[in-house]
This record gives C-alpha cells, structure tokens and sequence, in this order.
C-alpha cells in the first residue's frame, strides 16, 4: 500500500513537472525538455495502471503457467508510445531549428517579434513604441509611413 | 512486492527522477539539462524492471536514455545552446561535423 503510494506519487509528480515546465518556461528548448518530463510521468503511469500486485512479468516459460501476472497489454501500448516520443522530439527539435532559422533566437516570445517587423516592414507600416511595451491592443497601435 | 528492500529502492528511484526532472528545467547549463533527462530515463528504466517489465525497461533505456539524449545533444550543437565560448563552439563543430545555426537562411 506504502509502495502504491509513492510510485503514483512519483508518475503524478513527473506528470506535473513536466507540464509546468512546458506551461512556464520562456526558452523553448526548456519548454521540449518539459515535453520529455511529462511523457516520461505519463508512461510510468501507464505501466502501473496494468500492475497486478504480486504478479509476475508476462513471459511464458515452457511448463510453467503462473497464477497471476501483469497486464501486458498496457505495456505493449507504453513500448509504443517510448518510440513515438522519441519521434515527436525530433519533430520539434526540426522546429526548433526552423525557429531558430527565422527568428534568431529561442525565446518564447522571439518568433512573434519577428513575424510582427516582418508583417510591419511588408505592409509599410512601423511600431511607435516596442513590441514589449505594456498595451492593451498591441496591434493597432501603428503609425502609417508616408 | 511488499518487502522493504523493495520499497526503499522504488522511493529513491523516485526521489531520483524528481531530482532530475527538477534540474532538467531549473539548471543553467543546457548540457547538464539534457543529461538530466537522461538520468531520468535511466531511472525509470530501472523502475521498469522493479515493475515486472523488461522489455518495456529493456527499450526506454536504449531507446529514452541512449537515442533520445543524442538526438537532444545533437540538436544543442546545431542550436549553438553549448560551449560558453566562440572557440569551443568551434572545436565543438569541428569534432561533431556539424555547425550552429544563427542568422537568417545561413549556417555560420
């Protein structure tokens, strides 16, 4: 009961890490490591939702047959999902560069930044305080070139 | 299941991979981030063999401590997110092959 206790903890507890720091970080390679947290939380959650307590691992041996054993099939789903994970990194590791590539940094914030110069510069049109300036509508606070 | 040594090394494999999850996001280095996820893959893979697991322990430590720090560590390299200095970036690439990216449409 003790042992429950802790290792649900334990996924819960990376479960939240990981969204926290997906939610809360302003770097956005923080931000994919978040990712990583909370998908490692949720598999370990996974395996033990198919946990039988006592159980043994689900691998027939010849002439024997065991009384109880663990779920296997929440762990075929979790071999799966390691895989996937690993696929979904690269994913947004290519992003990252694309980001990288387009805006020049890796702050939050930075690729808006860049597509709103980028819009401005296109549509002749320029900003007449910063874009990190507190304002209530950001983008009707324009001033036309002439 | 219920035997104490059982239950002391799941609570500090739990305590480990809190550890490691919380340094993963607070650390300043980028490297030692990444080698944090790392150790909290490492961790769980153990976990999933205390678990009645082994294939599933048998992947996420190929596969979630070994393959996915690679691709992290690569794709640091490719970010210019470590080496503190020019020159070590430099001998960095030099040693990888690979180069940073920086400006707009161009590879340093």
């Amino acid at each position: 009961m003790t042992l429950a206790i802790i290792l649900y903890t334990g996924a819960i507890g990376l479960l939240v890490i990981g969204l926290a720091g997906v939610v809360m970080s302003s770097h956005l390679f923080r931000m994919l490591l978040g990712l990583v947290i909370a998908e490692a939380g949720a598999n370990l959650l996974l395996i033990l939702a198919g946990y039988r307590w006592g159980g043994a691992a689900p691998i027939w041996q010849a002439g024997q047959f065991p009384t109880t054993m663990v779920d296997p099939v929440p762990q075929a789903m979790v071999l799966t999902a390691i895989v996937i994970g690993v696929g979904v990194q690269a994913l947004a590791i290519a992003l990252l560069i694309r980001h990288r590539h387009y805006s020049g940094t890796l702050q939050r914030t930075g690729g808006l930044n860049q597509l709103q110069a980028d819009l401005d510069r296109e549509a002749g049109v320029r900003h007449t305080r910063s874009s990190d300036a507190p304002t209530l509508n950001p983008l009707t606070e324009v001033e036309h070139v002439h | 299941m219920a035997d104490p040594l059982m239950l002391w090394i799941s609570a500090l494999l739990v305590v480990v991979m809190w550890a490691a999850a919380l340094s993963a996001l607070l650390l300043k280095s980028h490297l030692a981030a990444v080698v944090s996820t790392s150790l909290l893959s490492l961790g769980l893979s153990l976990l999933f063999v205390l678990l009645r697991a082994p294939d599933v322990a048998l992947t996420e430590g190929v596969v979630g401590a070994g393959l996915s720090s690679l691709i992290l560590a690569l794709a640091l390299i490719r970010l210019g997110l470590v080496g503190g200095s020019p020159r070590e970036r430099e001998v960095l690439s030099e040693t990888v092959g690979d180069k940073p990216v920086t400006e707009r449409g161009s590879q340093q």
